[in-house]
């Protein structure tokens, strides 16, 4: 049986309207306009224990509700949603005792106090045995290399630092399922590259069940099996990444450089040139109409060719263009 | 059970950093200490204050508000409504605690830690200052252990009070007007402005019946003597009462909040 089932979940919400200026505020005191939102339009998944999920889509999709319904803060208006044989928020203490959630823009650590001091406060919060909190602590430690960092109070910790220390608190009760809302936001190129060696080593060794929601394609493809893509409510892509990629990805780049500057002839009409500059040429090409080693042999009869590379377009660009297509 | 012992010791020792408050806070209750006993003197020297309470009682009674002032639940906790306000409530709801104990735990220990930082020195310096203006000693041993009594009362009361003020900013638009009245209501109903033994007689069934009056007055009043210590077992039962009004509709606030939360933003 699935770990986490989610059935036909939806989520409305009234947002309140008003137009600018001081008549529609004083009008708005006796008359409010609402619309409603449809956060959550019937989503439906199953997560298997120690999957590692991308859960991705624009802002607004509705990636953080769905993380928020999972984790028993929201009540959803309908639908279902089991979390190790537990409705989140019908048995919400019980249930989230099997959770670690780290929300990138929020913080879970005490601000005035060393960073120490929290963790031992969750360790009694989620009644975790000394032994084990001791055990789990130290390899924390050593994954994440906490050190030094651990009695100097929250608020004088660094982005990067502060992260480090709140995946670690939301691992103290060695959770089987953990939720990462946007974990590497704001981050510089070094500490996202640790954050994600830590929830690749947690999810390995561990075996912890990881959703991870970001705007990072970087992170997808660095980490994650599994991508869902999420967009107005509603589910349009789960599989993995290679399939997201042969799904969408109608185009490849050819980079080709010259010994000496090519004799341009008319090149097949599928093809477009997206540089041309001395010896080099840029080409992108539409996957099913034409092949590699054709255009290749195109290019050969114009010059003597020194170096060839073909690229897929990074995964960034398939999300924008996916996004485009869907007109959001 | 450990874990909300843990949270209130937590809150205790984080709160007892803020040293710079407590004496700034020592100075600000020392002026406006000084200012209400210059009043009280004048009401008392214009001879409309007869009966009730003597100078002396009415004095010790002022500075004993000043001194702890800190328990007055004339707001909620900062740091609860902060997080409400900046959606980091969210974490608070991912815990396996009742979140009105864990609040309510907090609260004790803010209304704690900041008093007694901030009431030993205003004890000591009022109860030396010259007769007249000064603090008076409780008149016998019973009396100051029916106060200390009747603090522990009124301190469940005040966190009771106070939790309702933080849970009521889940209600954006409600919390802020709470915000605002309950102050007025609580300062005045609980003698922190004006002893209630001074206040007319015909007001005095109504604020012996409000729950303010177990916040300070009941308090002081065993303090100064003019409560018999024989009494505490009623004073105790009636801010318990009040205690226990406050924790239902809190708890039910937040039951209420809890199903229709919305964590805005993010």
């Amino acid at each position: 049986m699935a770990q986490i089932q989610v059935r036909d979940l939806v989520k409305t919400f009234k947002v309140a309207r008003r137009k600018a200026g001081l008549f529609s505020a004083l009008r708005g005191v006796f008359h409010r306009d609402y619309y409603t939102v449809r956060a959550l339009d019937g989503i439906s998944f199953d997560i298997g224990p120690g999957e590692l999920v991308g859960y991705i889509g624009p802002n607004g999709a509705g990636k953080s509700t769905t993380i928020k319904v999972m984790s028993g803060i929201l009540v959803p208006d309908s639908g279902s949603c089991r979390v190790m044989g537990l409705t989140p928020w019908q048995s919400r203490a019980q249930h989230v005792a099997n959770l670690g959630v780290v929300f990138g823009q929020r913080t879970q650590l005490w601000w005035d106090v060393p960073v120490i001091d929290s963790f031992e406060l969750l360790r009694d919060i989620y009644n975790v045995p000394h032994a084990d909190y001791r055990r789990t602590l130290d390899d924390l430690n050593d994954c994440l290399s906490l050190g030094p960092l651990l009695e100097v109070p929250v608020r004088q910790l660094s982005l990067g630092q502060r992260i480090r220390c709140e995946l670690a608190a939301s691992l103290l009760h060695q959770p089987p399922v953990l939720f990462l809302d946007e974990p590497t936001i704001g981050l510089d190129a070094v500490s996202k590259l640790a954050v994600r060696q830590f929830i690749r080593h947690q999810n390995t060794f561990s075996g912890t069940t990881v959703i991870l929601t970001t705007h990072d394609m970087d992170d997808i493809q660095a980490l994650c099996s599994r991508v869902m893509l999420i967009a107005n409510g509603s589910i349009l892509f789960d599989g993995n990444v290679d399939k997201l990629k042969q799904s969408y990805v109608t185009e490849k780049r050819l980079k080709v450089e010259f010994l000496h500057p090519p004799h341009m002839t008319p090149l097949s009409d599928k093809v477009t040139i997206i540089e041309n500059q001395g010896n080099r040429l840029e080409l992108g090409f539409a996957t099913g109409q034409l092949s590699v080693p054709q255009l290749v042999n195109q290019l050969a009869a114009m010059g003597e060719i020194k170096d060839i590379i073909v690229e897929e377009p990074p995964i960034e660009e398939v999300i924008a263009q996916v996004y485009e297509e869907l007109g959001l | 059970m450990k874990a909300y012992l843990s949270i209130v010791r937590m809150r205790f020792i984080a709160l007892l950093q803020y040293r710079t408050a407590a004496v700034a806070g020592v100075f600000t209750q020392f002026f406006f200490g000084f200012v209400m006993v210059m009043v009280i003197r004048q009401f008392f020297f214009s001879g409309d204050a007869q009966g009730a309470m003597s100078l002396a009682q009415a004095v010790t009674y002022i500075w004993l508000g000043q001194a702890m002032l800190g328990m007055m639940p004339w707001n909620g906790d900062n740091e609860v409504i902060a997080m409400i306000r900046d959606g980091n409530v969210a974490y608070e709801l991912c815990r396996p605690l009742n979140i009105y104990t864990h609040w309510y735990c907090r609260l004790l220990a803010l209304r704690t830690a900041p008093t007694l930082l901030r009431s030993l020195p205003i004890f000591l310096i009022a109860g030396l200052l010259p007769a007249g203006y000064n603090l008076q000693p409780p008149p016998s041993p019973a009396a100051f252990a029916a106060w200390l009594a009747a603090v522990a009362g009124a301190l469940l009361l005040g966190c009771a009070l106070s939790n309702i003020i933080s849970i009521s900013t889940l209600w954006t638009v409600a919390g802020e007007g709470m915000l605002r009245m309950l102050p007025a209501l609580v300062i005045f109903f609980s003698g922190s402005l004006v002893p209630l033994p001074l206040f007319p007689q015909w007001a005095q069934a109504i604020v012996n019946f409000l729950p303010f009056a177990g916040l300070v007055d009941i308090p002081n009043q065993f303090f100064v003597g003019t409560l018999a210590p024989a009494v505490l077992p009623l004073m105790l039962l009636r801010q318990l009462a009040w205690t226990a009004v406050f924790v239902l509709i809190g708890a039910g606030l937040l039951r209420l909040a809890t199903k229709r939360v919305v964590i805005q933003g993010g």
